[in-house]
């Protein structure tokens, strides 16, 4: 799914790691990479929506960051259009921060308390000049609140505190509508509203998906929201993508041991059903990982082999579309990495 | 309301030496410019002797308000119009003592907390004090709420670290020294120290990974049976309540809408709220139809709608609904709902899938 010669790519990561300095006991600083050789590619046409799934610590806000050029990475190249990002012009940076949107995780976060929450629609109207008037602006307003779902006549006017969670999230996502962009990077963006209300906010980015042709890249620590989504799903594990593939091979063939201890540890709303073994995870801090080192999830792996100590493990290609970096699928084709 | 007939029957049922904690028409108002939010507004619930109960609704329905008001840390301008939360403090394994803790000079609540009832907070990250080591984060609660000596205080804080899986090495460590999940279970330790006989965790694995969530799940629902304590576990997450809880009670709009144990609960939901809570959790595998959610905005707590609180959004309303509450009613042993759907008590299983099926 990343074919990095497939230029029909809007948004791509191409190798991108980002390596944090970070302080120890004692004096020696260490560093730690926490978005480690990471590629991946947003398309276009179709729109489709990518989950990327991880649990907190394994690098996916920093991805974000780094997709949305807030972040420079230290190594790789990421490429809006086949340009690099750091390279753009001043109205090519322009047009990429309006076809790039980004959602945040916390809904009140995002506003400022003091301002009516529909600040946020009528700076963005101004910013990138989407009206003429003021008549034009407040229908485009209403527009784009009607397509996510919200009574305009609910929001416009009100305060963040006034608002529910989703309410708030919603309109961020009217905002975006109102740019048209081409991609949405959410970063955990139902992980702070209710179950109820979320069904809303994920039909809302499917109907983007199919209405708008907007493609979304869906940050997320909820295997089964990335299941309620579908389209390709990478694993992030401490900063490396161990697994990817589309969703249906990863639930129905979970190969990288990460992805299977995610799948176990997914409590089921079944009551008859409970968890039947404990786990044996160890909680502790994320392993110091360089780039090129042994493979991240060595401690934690039951099936950890010597070699897996040794150096980093390729993605293999378990079948058509499907890879995971780990030794255990030593016997089938090893992905070529591109420089 | 059928309240006194509700608790007769609990009483019946399981013996006084079995509830833990009665909770009679508790309501719990804050004062705004606006009127009086009525955030906690009628609650009936019994809790019993080690069991884990999970409480379950939405954000704003009142969740946090009701686990802070038993804990009698109802803070200006919200405060108690009515009601009592009787606690049964143990005497020996027959008798106990009931006290209403709401009603408790603070002086003598200050000995129920901690020591009877524990609290694990929302967002571990957020209630250690950064500047604190963790020893003496737990240490002050135990010198706080006990008579302990110095080495036995330490002895018991390393005693709890263990429980809960954490190296001894921690308590000399910082809170931004460790990981969410490593904080949450320091919260847990606390909670743990003083041997309580009740602890209301509120929503404590929300800000965790799926792992980590698994981990400190197991850990809790296995201290709790090691120290047979009494779990109240609040979360709006459907999927860890099926995982943890024995009986379930729903929420909605600051009134308990539906208690029953937690299988039927699930397999026969009453309510039509909590139906669409459960058809509203996405499931892994099985066919990837658009679910709906429960349509609708949750009703201000400054205006309640008239008759059941859920008929604006309930797809089964019928026009009683709009006028009468709800009574809350035994259906069927232990099976309790308040709907107008269910005027009588089910006869057996049947009838009630039928109506479901509707």
């Amino acid at each position: 799914m990343t074919d990095p010669k497939d230029n029909t790519a809007v948004l791509e990561v191409r190798n991108v790691s980002k390596i944090f300095n970070v302080p120890t006991p004692g004096f020696e600083r260490e560093y730690i990479a926490a978005v480690d050789q990471v590629s991946l590619a947003l398309r276009e046409k179709p729109a489709q929506i990518v989950s990327l799934v991880g649990e907190s610590g394994s690098g996916k806000t920093t991805l974000a960051r780094i997709m949305l050029g807030l972040t420079p990475p230290t190594r790789g190249q990421i490429l809006y259009r086949g340009k690099q990002v750091s390279d753009l012009k001043k109205d090519e940076w322009w047009d990429f921060r309006r076809n790039v949107q980004p959602i945040f995780q916390d809904p009140f976060g995002i506003y400022n308390p003091f301002y009516r929450v529909d600040r946020a629609l009528d700076m963005t109207i101004k910013n990138f000049g989407l009206a003429s008037s003021q008549d034009e602006a407040l229908a485009l307003k209403s527009e784009s609140l009607r397509a996510v779902d919200l009574r305009p006549e609910d929001v416009i006017g009100r305060y963040p505190h006034q608002l529910s969670g989703g309410q708030c999230q919603r309109v961020m996502l009217a905002r975006t509508l109102l740019l048209q962009p081409k991609i949405i990077i959410a970063d955990e963006p139902v992980s702070m509203i209710d179950v109820a209300v979320r069904m809303l906010f994920l039909n809302t980015l499917l109907d983007f998906r199919d209405k708008y042709d907007i493609s979304s890249l869906m940050i997320t620590h909820d295997l089964a929201t990335a299941y309620y989504m579908g389209g390709p799903m990478l694993v992030l594990c401490f900063g490396r993508v161990v697994e990817s593939g589309d969703i249906e091979q990863l639930i129905d063939k979970p190969s990288h041991a990460y992805t299977q201890q995610l799948l176990k540890a997914i409590p089921s709303p079944d009551p008859e059903a409970r968890w039947e073994t404990r786990a044996n995870v160890k909680i502790t801090d994320r392993p110091l990982t360089h780039e090129g080192d042994k493979c991240v999830y060595v401690e934690r792996c039951p099936y950890a082999m010597p070699i897996c100590s040794q150096r980093r493990p390729p993605d293999y290609e378990i079948e058509e579309g499907h890879y995971a970096a780990c030794f255990l699928y030593r016997d089938k084709p090893e992905r070529r990495r591109t420089e | 309301m059928n309240v006194q007939a509700m608790a007769q029957t609990k009483r019946q049922g399981t013996g006084d030496a079995q509830t833990l904690m009665e909770i009679k028409d508790l309501r719990i108002w804050y004062r705004t410019t606006r009127g009086n939010a009525q955030a906690v507004d009628g609650v009936d619930l019994t809790f019993k002797r080690n069991e884990v109960f999970g409480l379950a609704g939405e954000s704003g329905c009142g969740k946090t308000t009701l686990a802070r008001g038993i804990l009698g840390m109802t803070k200006l301008p919200g405060f108690v119009e009515s009601g009592e939360a009787i606690y049964y403090r143990s005497v020996s394994d027959s008798s106990s003592v009931g006290r209403d803790l709401l009603t408790m000079p603070a002086r003598e609540m200050r000995q129920y907390r901690w020591r009877d009832i524990a609290y694990i907070p929302q967002g571990a990250m957020n209630v250690l004090s950064p500047v604190t080591r963790i020893e003496k984060q737990i240490l002050d609660a135990i010198y706080e709420h006990s008579e302990m000596s110095k080495e036995e205080a330490r002895a018991r804080m390393f005693e709890c670290l263990e429980m809960v899986g954490l190296e001894t090495t921690v308590a000399r460590m910082y809170p931004h020294e460790l990981s969410g999940g490593m904080k949450q279970r320091v919260t847990i330790a606390a909670a743990i120290s003083l041997r309580p006989g009740l602890i209301i965790a509120d929503e404590p694995t929300t800000a965790l990974d799926v792992n980590v969530q698994q981990v400190i799940l197991q850990e809790l629902k296995e201290i709790t049976g090691q120290l047979g304590l009494t779990l109240i576990y609040v979360t709006h997450d459907m999927a860890v309540h099926a995982e943890m809880a024995d009986r379930m009670g729903i929420m909605y709009s600051g009134q308990i809408v539906e208690v029953a144990p937690v299988i039927e609960t699930f397999k026969e939901p009453l309510h039509p709220y909590t139906q669409g809570l459960i058809s509203s959790i996405p499931v892994i595998g099985g066919d990837r139809s658009r679910m709906v959610g429960i349509p609708g905005n949750a009703p201000s707590p400054l205006d309640w709608p008239s008759g059941c609180r859920f008929h604006p959004r309930c797809p089964k309303v019928m026009d009683i609904c709009r006028e009468k509450q709800p009574p809350m009613l035994e259906v069927a042993p232990e099976r309790f709902v308040a709907c107008h759907l269910y005027p009588t008590p089910l006869s057996g299983a049947a009838p009630a899938s039928e109506e479901l099926e509707k």
